[in-house]
Parts: structure tokens; sequence; C-alpha cells
């Protein structure tokens, strides 16, 4: 055998059981459902014989634009707010002097002691007409008694930032403890005010960070399903809600499959561009003057 | 021009520790000043007070006749060249040195001109559009420069800037550096702990010690007369005596009683009476080494004695000899070393001669600063310098 086979050969060891690992526990499963999509359904909620796109058709259900929509904007906006909190939070537990720093990020982890359910539950009672948040706002002349807190889009939004915070703050705090912060004086002793470091030293010197925050807050945002379920309302259903429903009471697999499928398209072509757009060594290319044309 | 860049007592203190304790001096419009001192003497805090990364307790500094103590670092007509280079790794080269100039927001077309001006200052036109990560040491050493020098700062400051290159690489950049100052003619503040680097490069030298500044002179002026123990023994090797003025010649000299040691005669600069006491500083290179006993000459001491240790160093060798109750170090230069058929080596009787004008007084004399010299003790009995 040559080296360089040898070499080949080594590394197919190495990777070899992750590969078989993600084969068999993700790539096929999700081979299958991308067929099913394309298979017939029975009435009692099997999977019958041949190959259909009958359910593709099915897709073009008039209320579905507006939960793909409803589910796009939730998930957006959520990350963008997840990560104008985190960003400042992951710098402030960096920068923290080493005690705190661990009393810090305990703090962030402590409410995944928590059972997921449990804390959602939490959030209902809170924002419950009765609720301790809602009898406090009142109190304080902050909303009147008969808004209502629970069962809406914004209370989903709120909810899903709540989840998916620490996701946000862990990848960017990573980031910002092994970022060397004698950049940031470098920038400024070359004139940058606080700001301007920040913004084109120090965000670019976090962006791995960054985009794992995104990645780890966007791609969950977009298939929730039992936020919106326990504190939305009927208006704030998302797809991961309608997948549920043709599972469980439709009994519908090959339509629940559609949707899966289609979700997991939304989740791979922006999971694709930043691998490509990231991490990927990008080519240097000369920017001349990009800034002073500004 | 002179008080270009004045320090006017200033302190700064961490806690209980005092970094920087009421220094002042004055810095000239031009030349290449260094800060020299052991790591902790305060030196870069004082460096960081200047280029606006820490503010003083007390005190004042002053750069060009208007106070900055109290502007932010990017306010400051002033750039530093950091210990670690911080070079930007997310930018080229290019955009390294354009950066300045960005946040300044000059036009495109006068950056595009400077940077190149820079890159060509530098001779690195070939790597403008290189990453940080694809350069060498001594490249990012330069960009470091360059991208400090683009802003036309007042003052540049350069915090240990060789510090992490290798020998070689270290004395071709500081010809570089002194290339570059000339070019630019701006005035450098230069950190260092390496006493042969602020030797080679500077107009001046601040020797600093434990958040005071100890003297302020040329090279020459702090090497050949060191004010105090420290410098002394600090800056370069040396040799201390204690003793006493018996005798004030005819002339500059007098001759001293030194326990434990023949009497010696010195250069009173000090205009030192009979009964002063006085601390004596002897360079290891004013020895000079005989087998036999040389002629005598007048002002020339000579002592016998017996040579404990030898390290043959190449360029020189590094005598230890015992004279009575001192160990003396020296060094001998090698300028016909092969022509003498026999070097002196171990256990010789040997004779010492030097001439009373190379030893020097000091002013300040701490026992402490013994421990800064750079003889081997002797495992049988303690050493006594």
């Amino acid at each position: 055998m040559t080296t360089v086979a040898k070499k080949k050969w080594h590394e197919w060891l190495i990777t070899g059981p992750s590969f078989i690992w993600l084969l068999i526990f993700f790539i096929i499963p999700t081979m299958i459902v991308f067929a099913i999509t394309f298979k017939p359904s029975t009435p009692f909620g099997g999977i019958g014989d041949g190959w259909t796109l009958n359910t593709l058709f099915s897709l073009r259900n008039p209320n579905y634009p507006a939960i793909i929509w409803r589910t796009v904007w939730l998930s957006v906006v959520s990350t963008a707010i997840c990560l104008l909190l985190a960003v400042p939070c992951g710098y402030c537990i960096a920068r923290a002097p080493k005690r705190s720093r661990d009393i810090l990020l305990l703090l962030v982890i402590i409410p995944f002691w928590t059972n997921f359910l449990i804390r959602i539950f939490a959030w209902k009672v809170l924002l419950h007409p009765e609720g301790m948040l809602k009898q406090a706002l009142v109190f304080l002349h902050l909303c009147s008694p008969d808004a209502t807190l629970l069962y809406n889009p914004v209370t989903v939004l709120l909810v899903i930032i709540y989840t998916y915070l620490p996701f946000a703050i862990l990848p960017v705090y990573a980031a910002a403890e092994k970022f060397d912060y004698s950049l940031i004086e470098a920038a400024r002793d070359l004139g940058a005010s606080h700001f301007r470091a920040f913004r084109r030293i120090f965000l670019p010197g976090i962006s791995r960070g960054v985009w794992t925050a995104v990645l780890m807050v966007f791609i969950p945002a977009l298939g929730s399903y039992v936020i919106p379920d326990i504190v939305g309302g009927p208006g704030s259903e998302m797809i991961g809600n309608k997948i549920a429903q043709r599972t469980f009471v439709d009994r519908n697999l090959p339509h629940a499959s559609a949707l899966a499928a289609l979700l997991t398209l939304a989740v791979m072509v922006p999971l694709m561009i930043t691998l490509v757009h990231h991490y990927r060594q990008p080519p240097v290319a000369p920017k001349k003057g990009k800034e002073a044309a500004q | 021009m002179a008080d270009f860049l004045v320090f006017e007592g200033v302190s700064k203190h961490y806690g209980e520790i005092r970094a920087v304790d009421s220094v002042s001096l004055s810095i000239n419009k031009g030349e290449i000043f260094s800060l020299l001192g052991p790591s902790g003497c305060g030196k870069t805090t004082l460096l960081r007070c200047c280029a606006g990364f820490e503010a003083p307790d007390a005190g004042r500094i002053i750069l060009d006749g208007r106070d900055i103590t109290g502007l932010p670092p990017h306010e400051r007509k002033v750039n530093t060249v950091f210990q670690n280079y911080a070079l930007f790794p997310h930018l080229t080269i290019r955009d390294n040195i354009a950066f300045g100039p960005r946040m300044a927001r000059w036009t495109k077309g006068e950056i595009d001109k400077e940077v190149a001006r820079m890159l060509e200052l530098i001779q690195m036109e070939d790597y403008a559009d290189r990453k940080v990560t694809e350069i060498s040491g001594g490249q990012k050493q330069r960009v470091a420069i360059a991208r400090a020098l683009i802003n036309r700062p007042q003052v540049l400051l350069l915090d240990e800037p060789l510090a992490a290159l290798d020998l070689k690489l270290r004395q071709r950049m500081l010809v570089e550096l002194d290339a570059i100052h000339d070019e630019v003619g701006i005035t450098f503040v230069y950190v260092t702990h390496d006493q042969g680097e602020a030797m080679g490069i500077s107009d001046r030298i601040a020797a600093m010690n434990r958040g005071r500044i100890e003297q302020i002179g040329r090279p020459v002026e702090i090497y050949e007369a060191p004010r105090s123990s420290f410098v002394a023994a600090f800056i370069g090797d040396t040799n201390f005596f204690d003793g006493i003025v018996t005798e004030v010649m005819d002339g500059p000299y007098c001759r001293l009683r030194i326990e434990g040691f023949p009497d010696v005669l010195a250069w009173n600069d000090k205009g030192l009476l009979p009964g002063n006491a006085v601390h004596l500083s002897l360079r290891p290179e004013k020895f000079k080494i005989w087998r036999e006993l040389p002629e005598p000459l007048p002002n020339r001491n000579l002592v016998q004695g017996t040579v404990e240790d030898v390290i043959y160093l190449g360029s020189h060798t590094k005598y230890w000899v015992r004279v009575e109750d001192y160990r003396l170090g020296l060094h001998q230069q090698h300028s016909r070393y092969l022509l003498d058929t026999r070097p002196i080596t171990w256990g010789e009787k040997v004779w010492l001669s030097w001439f009373a004008d190379d030893s020097c007084m000091l002013e300040r004399y701490k026992a402490e600063d013994e421990n800064l010299l750079v003889l081997p003790d002797t495992e049988a009995e303690p050493a006594r310098a």
C-alpha cells in the first residue's frame, strides 16, 4: 500500500464510526421522511403502496403561507434579539474577573436543570391573567387589566427567546473568551472610538461564535412546536404545530413528512450558506478603500 | 526641541502596589528615549499611561505643550507598537496599515498613497494582500510599526517590540528600527528590559526600578557613570566595593581603604574627604589580567589573586578571581587569544590591573542590588562580591 493510500485508509478509519452513526441515525431517517412524502396515505394512518405527488400538491393549503411566514419571522426575530442580548452578555462574562465569570456562567446554565416543559408551563403561570407578572404589571399600571399576555405570537416570541438565549450566549462567550483584547486597545490606539473598535474589531473577531449562535437559535426556533402549543393561541401556530397535528391528529404521515421535508430544506439552505460562507477559508481579496468610500 | 513629552509626577497604583511612583521626566522631540528596567519596574505602565490605556492616579502628561492626561486613546496623537503586535487577524496587511487612516476618515486616494508609501518603507509591497497569519514574526513587527507610523503620530510608543523575535532577527530589526527613525524623525519612546537593545538604539535612557527612575542619561553615561548600585548592576555587570577615603591625592584621585581588600586608588569625582564612606562600582572589562607582574604605572591599581572560575565565551572570557575577601568578576577580550600560547586558567596566581579613572563612585547603594550580578556562588563559602 502506498503511503497516500495508507493515509486515506487511516482517515476513513478515524471518521468511519461517526460517519456510520450519522448515516444510520440521521441521513437514512431523513431520507425516509423525504421518501414518505411521495407515498399515498391510508385512512388508518399508514402508508399506502405506490408513489404519488398528491401530497406535494396538498401543500398548497391556503392556510400554509401564513403559518410559514409566521414561522420564519418568529425565528428570524427571535434569533436577532437573542444575538442582540447574547453579544453584550458574552462580552461581559468573558471580561468579568475569574470568580464572577464562573458564577455568571452557572447562572446561564442553571435553567437547563429544570425540564424544558416545566419551564414553559412556568411562563404560562407567570403570564396567566391571574399570574404574578400580570398582576404586578396591572398593579404598576403598566398594563390594563383586560390585556392578554398569553396566547399570542409575541408571547411565543418571548418564550422562544427565553428558551434559546443560553444557546446563543454560550458560543458567543466561548469566542469572546478566546478573543485577544489587546486588539481592542490597538484599535483604540489607532483612533477608533469604543463603538467602532467593538464593531470593526471585536465583532469580526468573534464572528465564528456569532454564526454558531445564529444556527443554535434559528434552527430550533424554526422547528419549535411545544412553545407555540403551550403559550401560543390559535393565531400563533408554527410549522411544527402543523406537523404534530398531521401526525397525531390527522394520522396523515405523508403530509407530515412533506411539511417536515420542507422544514428540513428550510434549515439546510441557510446552514449550507453559512458553512460555505464562513467555515471555508474565504479567498483573500483586496478590499481597498471599502470603508473609506462610506 | 526639549520638553516635547513631559511626565510630571505621574503615579499609578494597583491596590497596594505602586507601579509608577511619581515619575517626572522630559523627552526631547525627535529622540529615541528608552525606558529600561526589569519586569515589574513600571515601564510598561508608564507607557500605557502615555497611550491612554491607563489613567494615572496623580500627575500630568504633557505632549507638545498640551495636557493629554485625561484624553482617551483615540484622541491622542500617539501610536503604539504592541509587544505581541496586536495585528488584526481578520484583515490583510494592507487593511491593517490602512486602519488608522480609515478611522480618521482620510480620502481613499490619500489612504492608498500613504499605505503604498508605508509598504515601501517596510519593504513589504509584495505581501500587501496577505493575511496576518501568513507572514513571519519579523514581518509582523514591521507591519505593526507601519500601522502606527501611518497616522503620523507625534510620539511612537514601542512596548518591548522585539521581545518575541529571536536574537539575530532582533539585532537586524534594531538596525531597521533605527533606520526608520532616521527616515521619519518621529519621537520614539522605547520600552525594554534588554539593556543591549536600549544601549544600541537610544539617544537617552531612563533606568527604572520599582516604579521610580534611577537615572536618566545617554547610554555612555548610564554605563560608565552609574549613579546607583541598581543601575550599575542591572545595566551590564559590575563589581561593588565599599570603603573609606583615607587620603585625597593631588589631582582628582583619592586612596580608599577597603576591608578585606588591598588599598585602591579611585577617581574622586564626588570630591570626597578623608573619612567619607564610599561605594565603588568597577565594570568587569576594566580589568586587565596578567600572569607576570606588569610594570607599575601611575594611577593604575595592581592586586594579586587566584583564578577560581573561567568561562570561555568566544569573543571574551569571563574570569572570577579571588582577591583576599573579594571575588572579582572580569572580562578579558580575545584580541590575541590564539597568539597567547597558554591561556590563563583555573587555580593560577594572577595579577589584576585597572586604572583609577575606570571605577565609579555610587551615590546610592542598596545591598540587595548585588543579587542582580551574574557572579555564580561558590559552594564552599559565601560569595563576597
